[in-house]
């Protein structure tokens, strides 16, 4: 089997035996995004010399003794939201073109610390506003399965990239859904941590009460592994939690989930749904009972005004969090031509620098906060926050996990909600409860849907801190699952 | 600009003031970010991610500056927030990285306070709204253009340094019945927080470097009439513009007033060269700043047990300990008050613990000193004389070995930097003349002024002025006045 | 009746710093429109005795101590500005006063 197609656990330990050098692995990597990203467009970055030279310095960690993790000399494909000091940080803006960082994210910097070698900058949609990649100023990327669909957004570079066997793990962020929607059409596991499990420091910010840092992979463990490498607490950032990152690894090779309680929300059901979704997720919870786990119902009536509470919050958020960009200080500048004054040129710049959807937000935010719509937007959508929150506190009273389908649909059609926001806001249904409460979620595949032969994910949710709890379900639920398919359900990207 | 006189103004209208004071903390690091905050460094060298707002940057707040800020409010009599956040305040301006700055909205961290202020020997309560923590912004300099000012230039160039430092704003209540007395009482509150500021330690309130700086507001109203639009004159930088922009202010919407016109709610900028204020931003267009909590910044909760140790840690404030060492002092009302205006007291104070006399230290500082400063235009406390040097030259003055002449040459060598009193003593040789030495100068000058000499002998005791005076001259100052007078007595009797 | 109106989505443009054209202003107030129409229902809901949540989690006291750490040079603050002079960022010129 060719390095490509091996997990992150198996490349680590092929680098840590010394059967292959980083820079082997890095190189047949970097082979197979140069020869499929003419279809998928994956990546908004790629330069050959600086990864062969981060996989040399690995190689040489290595062979000085220096201990260095499960994953050291295992490729990743990084969100270009993160902030790199050796390669551009776009956030797929206009307004970054080309923009370096004279720093490091904290998860950038862990990485590197871990010995991971990052293979380029993964597409998204702008500023992470998105599910679909295609508000990416650079281009749409393609979905592995099925080239003329969306490979989810916003980190759909991200996903892509692991789903197209273009590196065995990637980065996402996700602020209501961002990384568990791409994983979820593109058939792979991805997983939100707890809010505050993993830095923000270095990402560029949507909106920063819901951004959530967290890991794609092929399988569960090797999601959790990467989840380890760069999660935990960091004094840079405030709303970071100063206590120890749940043992994510431990609980994917834990392997039972007899007598757990797992309870479907009834509220994620009925109209929107796919009916090949519900097909899968269906078998899910068959495959969950005869596991030996205990399926409960639980209600959480405030879950259908996560949606449009969310669609007030991180447009709020975000309209603030993007003034910074403005022409002054980086980015692009637009109209210095003598004949403009400051401020004209800090709206020229924003006029030409940010694409439709970013706008749209910022003008939507900045109704929300206005003087005279503040109590009855934002601060509703706030109290809605509240109420959210306490149903999960409810069904956690009652269940250890809760399960829905990730999304509504599988990967719909490039082009096909392009101009009709709302629909396109439907894809975060489900996922967008947990980014408000803050509470731990994860994507895994669960079969392909009748009708189109697309992957479906099936999300399951954990309280804050019980991360671990997603990663024990989903990795009994993924073992189970393989064996009735014979095989990981991505044995191979279908369309490449 | 037409004006009414103060005192015509003040009989049709009734003044109330408010005042907004930002006071610059002096932490090491700023109020969000490591940078190091220093005064005058060279330009974007106190910089970082977080200041800059570069993209992915967060903030992380200074414990100091929260610290600063809630022992602020205590000695201002304030309550402290049980649990409050920070807010964002949108609005965009080149000086500001982000595009909005961290502050406090409707939950500041101190509120309902007030300060006693004295005017006159009457005191007056100023009743404190809040005191909030927030954060200063960068430093525009206007390129081109014939003035250096926003208008007319061509463009402008950003230093940063100043961004993120933490910045205390102390917002009054509206203050009423002041009053003709409302410039003085505007100026005591603003001298009186700078008292506090310093007894604190928590800034150095320099209002030269602009680490304090007051927003004046002012509304007139007829007696018993609701009160008026108010106006607000932004970024007064002296105790004197405090003063003269409330009076000014007032003078000119007594004006307007009278004149019926309406006043304007508006922004008005002072200018220290003509002491008026002009036009600035109305209202009307005013922003909309999008308060909300920062999402970046967890809530403080003020653990009630670390603010009753900052309570019970708060030195002396300024006003108690005024009254005290007046007392201790056994001085007027009015010499106390002319030591509190020109800073003299801390001053006075420092020299008596170092040895002197509490009278003799007065005169130092109050005479010689004062004068001094008033000549070279710089703040008593700001003479390069320490409170010990003035101790010791009052020492040797006690002692008898320096005469008043010849301590005031020993003060002015120490003011030249010719070293301490010891050193500029024996540089100069700043010496009393010895009695033998005394003696036979007096011999001389009784032989070379026999005509004075024989006036005193004949009973016109006056004319030994001009013998003592020629002593002093012949001495070069060094003899003793006293000595010579009592010796040139003894001689002529 | 129309939850936003044109002239409302031109304000909140010059709010935003937004040189939008006509045609924008026109698309976004249709869509605008729409997306304020769906997401005013959380207007509906009853919520009177609830306390608003600002953030994901209820952590209070984050602090760092009065520490003084490593600034960037000026050659590294500066390096992705779009024009420099003297060390400094160079704007054009600044109509507005500061607020």
């Amino acid at each position: 089997m060719s390095l490509i197609h091996k997990t992150a656990a198996e490349l680590g330990a092929l680098v840590a035996s010394g059967e292959v050098s980083a820079v082997e692995v890095a190189t047949a990597h970097l082979d197979r995004i140069e020869a499929t990203e003419p279809k998928l467009h994956a990546f908004l970055h790629v330069d050959r010399e600086v990864t062969l030279s981060q996989a040399r310095e690995v190689d040489s960690r290595i062979a000085s003794g220096e201990q260095l993790g499960p994953l050291a000399g295992v490729p990743i494909a990084h969100k270009d939201i993160f902030a790199t000091r050796d390669m551009p940080t776009t956030a797929a803006s206009k307004i970054l073109e080309g923009w370096r960082p004279p720093y490091d994210a904290t998860v950038t910097a862990r990485l590197r610390a871990a010995g991971l070698v990052i293979l380029g900058k993964t597409n998204l949609d702008e500023f992470a506003m998105g599910s679909s990649t295609e508000n990416s100023a650079y281009g749409v990327t393609r979905n592995p399965w099925d080239l003329s669909r969306i490979p989810g957004g916003s980190s759909g570079g991200s996903s892509a990239a692991v789903s197209g066997y273009q590196a065995p793990l990637s980065t996402g962020t996700d602020t209501g859904g961002s990384i568990r929607q791409p994983a979820a059409v593109t058939g792979i596991v991805g997983m939100k941590p707890t809010y505050g499990g993993s830095s923000r420091y270095g990402l560029i910010a949507f909106a920063s009460s819901l951004d959530t840092p967290g890991p794609f992979a092929r399988n569960v463990h090797d999601a959790a592994l990467l989840h380890e490498a760069f999660s935990g607490y960091d004094p840079m950032d405030s709303t970071s939690i100063d206590a120890p990152v749940p043992s994510v690894v431990a609980a994917a090779q834990a392997g039972d989930i007899s007598g757990m309680r797992v309870g479907i929300v009834r509220e994620f059901a009925g109209d929107g749904y796919q009916p090949g979704v519900i097909a899968r997720f269906n078998d899910a919870v068959k495959m969950l009972e005869s596991l030996g786990a205990e399926i409960v119902e639980v209600s959480c009536p405030s879950f259908d005004t996560a949606l449009p509470a969310y669609y007030l919050i991180a447009p709020s958020e975000c309209s603030s969090n993007l003034a910074r960009f403005d022409a002054m200080r980086y980015g692009l500048r637009v109209g210095d031509d003598g004949t403009h004054s400051a401020e004209e040129v800090m709206a020229l710049t924003r006029a030409a620098g940010f694409g439709p959807e970013v706008k749209r937000r910022i003008m939507l935010g900045t109704y929300a906060l206005s003087s005279g719509y503040y109590d009855a937007y934002y601060g509703q959508a706030q109290k809605v926050r509240t109420l959210i929150a306490r149903d999960f506190e409810a069904a956690f009273g009652q269940v250890d996990v809760l399960i829905s389908p990730t999304t509504p649909t599988t990967a719909f059609p490039i082009g096909e909600r392009a101009d009709d926001p709302m629909a396109m806001y439907l894809a975060d249904l489900c996922t967008i409860p947990s980014n408000l409460a803050g509470n731990a979620a994860i994507s895994i595949p669960c079969g392909l849907a009748d009708e189109d032969n697309l992957p479906v994910g099936l999300q399951i949710m954990a309280p804050v801190l019980g991360d671990d709890r997603c990663y024990r379900v989903g990795a009994v639920l993924e073992k189970a699952f393989e064996a009735r398919w014979g095989g990981p359900l991505l044995k191979e990207a279908p369309a490449l | 600009m037409s004006v009414i006189a103060f005192d015509k103004a003040l009989e049709r209208f009734e003044p109330v003031l408010g005042l907004e004071t930002h006071v610059e903390l002096g932490t090491a690091s700023k109020m969000f970010c490591g940078c190091a905050t220093g005064f005058g460094a060279e330009p974007n060298t106190q910089v970082c991610p977080t200041c800059l707002a570069f993209p992915g940057s967060l903030p992380v707040a200074n414990e100091a500056a929260i610290e600063a800020t809630i022992r602020i409010g205590l000695a201002l009599n304030c309550s402290i927030a049980e649990w409050c956040r920070f807010a964002r305040k949108n609005y965009f301006y080149p000086d500001m990285p982000k595009n909005y700055q961290i502050s406090q909205y409707d939950e500041p961290l101190c509120f309902d306070g007030y300060l006693d202020v004295e005017v006159g020997g009457q005191t007056y309560r100023v009743e404190i709204e809040r005191v909030h923590l927030e954060e200063d912004t960068g430093k525009s300099t206007h390129v081109g253009g014939a003035t250096g000012r926003i208008h007319g230039a061509d463009y402008s160039i950003v230093d940063y340094n100043r961004a993120g430092i933490p910045l205390v704003e102390i917002v009054t209540k509206p203050i009423t019945g002041t009053g003709a007395m409302a410039p003085e009482v505007a100026r005591a509150y603003g001298v009186e927080l700078r008292e506090i500021m310093r007894s604190l330690g928590v800034s150095d309130v320099r209002m030269d470097q602009g680490s304090m700086r007051f927003d004046v507001n002012v509304s007139l109203n007829e007696p018993g009439a609701p009160w008026g639009t108010r106006t607000e004159t932004k970024n007064v930088n002296s105790f004197r513009s405090v003063e003269r922009s409330v009076r000014g202010e007032i003078e000119r919407q007594a004006f307007l007033l009278t004149s019926g016109e309406k006043i304007i709610q508006e922004t008005r900028h002072f200018h220290e060269d003509t002491g008026t204020t002009t036009s600035g931003r109305s209202k009307e267009e005013a922003q909309d700043y999008r308060y909300f909590p920062d999402p970046d910044l967890v809530p403080i909760a003020p653990d009630p047990t670390w603010v009753a140790t900052l309570r019970d840690t708060l030195p002396e404030l300024p006003s108690v300990k005024r009254k005290r060492l007046q007392s201790e002092w056994s001085v007027s009302d009015h010499d106390m008050e002319s030591m509190y205006n020109a800073g003299a007291i801390d001053l006075v104070e420092a020299t008596i613990a170092a040895g002197a006399p509490a009278a003799d230290a007065r005169k130092w500082w109050m005479g010689e000193l004062a004068r001094r400063a008033n000549e070279s235009g710089t703040a008593l406390a700001d003479l390069p004389i320490t409170p010990g040097d003035v101790a010791r030259v009052s020492e040797l003055v006690a002692s008898g070995s320096l005469n008043d002449k010849l301590a005031r040459a020993a003060l002015e060598g120490i003011l030249a930097g010719e070293g301490s009193a010891d050193e500029v003593i024996a540089k100069r040789g700043l010496q009393i003349a010895d009695e033998g030495e005394l003696l036979a100068i007096i011999d001389q000058v009784l032989a070379d002024n026999t005509d004075a000499a024989e006036k005193v002998r004949s009973g016109k005791v006056a004319a030994v002025g001009a013998l003592v005076g020629a002593v002093m001259k012949a001495s070069r100052g060094k003899a003793d006045a006293g000595r010579a007078r009592e010796i040139i007595l003894e001689k002529l009797s | 009746m129309s939850a936003i109106t044109r002239d409302e989505v031109a304000h909140l443009a010059k709010l935003s710093r937004l040189a939008l054209t006509d045609d924008e202003l026109g698309h976004f107030a249709t869509q605008l429109d729409v997306i304020i129409g769906s997401v005013a229902k959380v207007a509906e809901i009853a919520a009177e005795d609830v306390p608003p949540s600002s953030h994901a989690l209820p952590l209070t006291n984050v602090f760092r101590a009065d520490e003084v750490r490593q600034s960037l040079t000026p050659q590294q603050a500066l390096s992705g500005a779009p024009a420099v002079e003297d060390d400094r960022f160079r704007v054009p010129r600044i109509l507005g006063e500061e607020a």
